[in-house]
C-alpha cells in the first residue's frame, strides 16, 4: 500500500465527507445538488482505487450524469432555485433530535461493521481475487459473467422495472388534462 | 482500506440519515435518499474486495433502482407541485388524519 495510495484515499474520503456537509445544509436546491454531484465524483474515484473501474465509471455516467440532471431539471422546472421562498430546516429541536439519532445510527453502523469483519481482516491489504487473475473480459467482463450468467433473471426483472418507472412517471407526470 | 471505507460509508448514510430528518423540500429530501444509496454502493464494493465480485454485480442492481426510483418520485413531485404549488413538506400532510 504506497503512500500515494494512502493520501489519494484519504484525499477522496475527507472530500466525499466535506462535500456531503456541505450539501445537507445549503438553503438553495441547486446548490445542494451541485455538492452532492462533488461527493458522487469522490466515491468514483474511491471506486476505481478500490478495483472496481467499470463500477466507478457508470457511477460518473448513471449517478452524476443522468439522476443529477433529472433533479437539476425538476429544480428549474418548479423554479424552486431561490433560497429565501423556502424556509425548509426545520427548527432547534428537530435538528438537535436528528444529530442524537445520527450519532446513534453511526455507533451502531460502525459496532455492526466492527462485529462482522474480524479486526486482522480490516487492516490487512487485501488482494481481490480478479486482481490475483486477470478475468479474459477486462475489468467489463468481469461484471458481465455473472451479471448475464447467475444474475440473468434479476437482470431482465430490472428491465422490466424500468418499463414501469417509464410508464408510471409519464402518467404521474402528465396531469389530468387530458 | 477495508475499515476506512466502511467507516466513510457508515459516516455518509448517517449524513443522508440526517438530511432526510432535518430538511423539508422533497427534492432535497430525495437527494439525501440518493446519499444514502451511495453510502450502501461503497460498502458492496469495499466488500466485493474480500467475498467475490457479486458484490459490484448489485451495485449495479442498486444503480438501476435508484434511477427508477428517482423518475417516479420526481414525477410525483411535480404532480404535488402541480396541485398545492409547493414542495414543502409541512404542507403535504393529507395522510396525517
Amino acid at each position: 500500500m504506497s503512500l500515494f495510495y494512502t493520501f489519494h484515499f484519504y484525499f477522496f474520503g475527507v472530500m466525499a465527507i466535506a462535500s456531503a456537509l456541505v450539501f445537507v445544509t445549503r438553503k438553495s436546491p441547486v446548490a445542494a445538488a451541485m455538492w452532492l454531484v462533488t461527493t458522487m465524483f469522490c466515491l468514483a474515484a474511491l471506486y476505481i482505487m478500490l478495483g472496481a473501474e467499470f463500477i466507478g465509471a457508470i457511477q460518473v455516467l448513471v449517478y452524476a450524469g443522468a439522476i443529477m440532471v433529472v433533479f437539476l431539471f425538476v429544480v428549474m422546472l418548479l423554479n424552486l432555485g431561490n433560497p429565501s421562498e423556502i424556509a425548509d430546516i426545520r427548527g432547534k429541536w428537530a435538528g438537535l433530535l436528528a444529530s442524537f439519532l445520527g450519532i446513534a445510527l453511526l455507533a451502531q453502523l460502525m459496532t455492526l461493521a466492527r462485529s462482522r469483519v474480524p479486526g486482522e481482516v480490516m487492516r490487512s491489504p487485501i488482494v481481490a481475487s480478479w486482481e490475483q487473475t486477470p478475468h479474459p473480459g477486462g475489468v467489463v467482463g468481469l461484471i458481465a459473467a455473472p451479471l448475464f450468467r447467475e444474475y440473468l433473471l434479476a437482470f431482465e426483472i430490472t428491465s422490466v422495472l424500468l418499463l414501469a418507472a417509464i410508464v408510471g412517471s409519464v402518467v404521474i407526470g402528465r396531469g389530468r388534462q387530458h | 482500506m477495508l475499515a476506512e471505507s466502511l467507516a466513510l460509508s457508515a459516516a455518509l448514510f448517517t449524513i443522508g440519515v440526517v438530511g432526510v430528518l432535518t430538511r423539508r423540500n422533497a427534492i432535497i429530501v430525495f437527494m439525501c435518499v440518493e446519499l444514502m444509496l451511495n453510502a450502501v454502493n461503497l460498502s458492496f464494493v469495499a466488500l466485493s474486495r474480500l467475498y467475490g465480485v457479486e458484490g459490484q454485480v448489485f451495485v449495479v442492481f442498486v444503480m438501476t433502482v435508484a434511477a427508477a426510483e428517482a423518475a417516479v418520485g420526481l414525477a410525483i413531485v411535480i404532480a404535488i407541485f402541480r396541485h398545492r404549488q409547493t414542495v414543502n413538506l409541512e404542507n403535504i400532510n393529507l395522510l396525517k388524519g
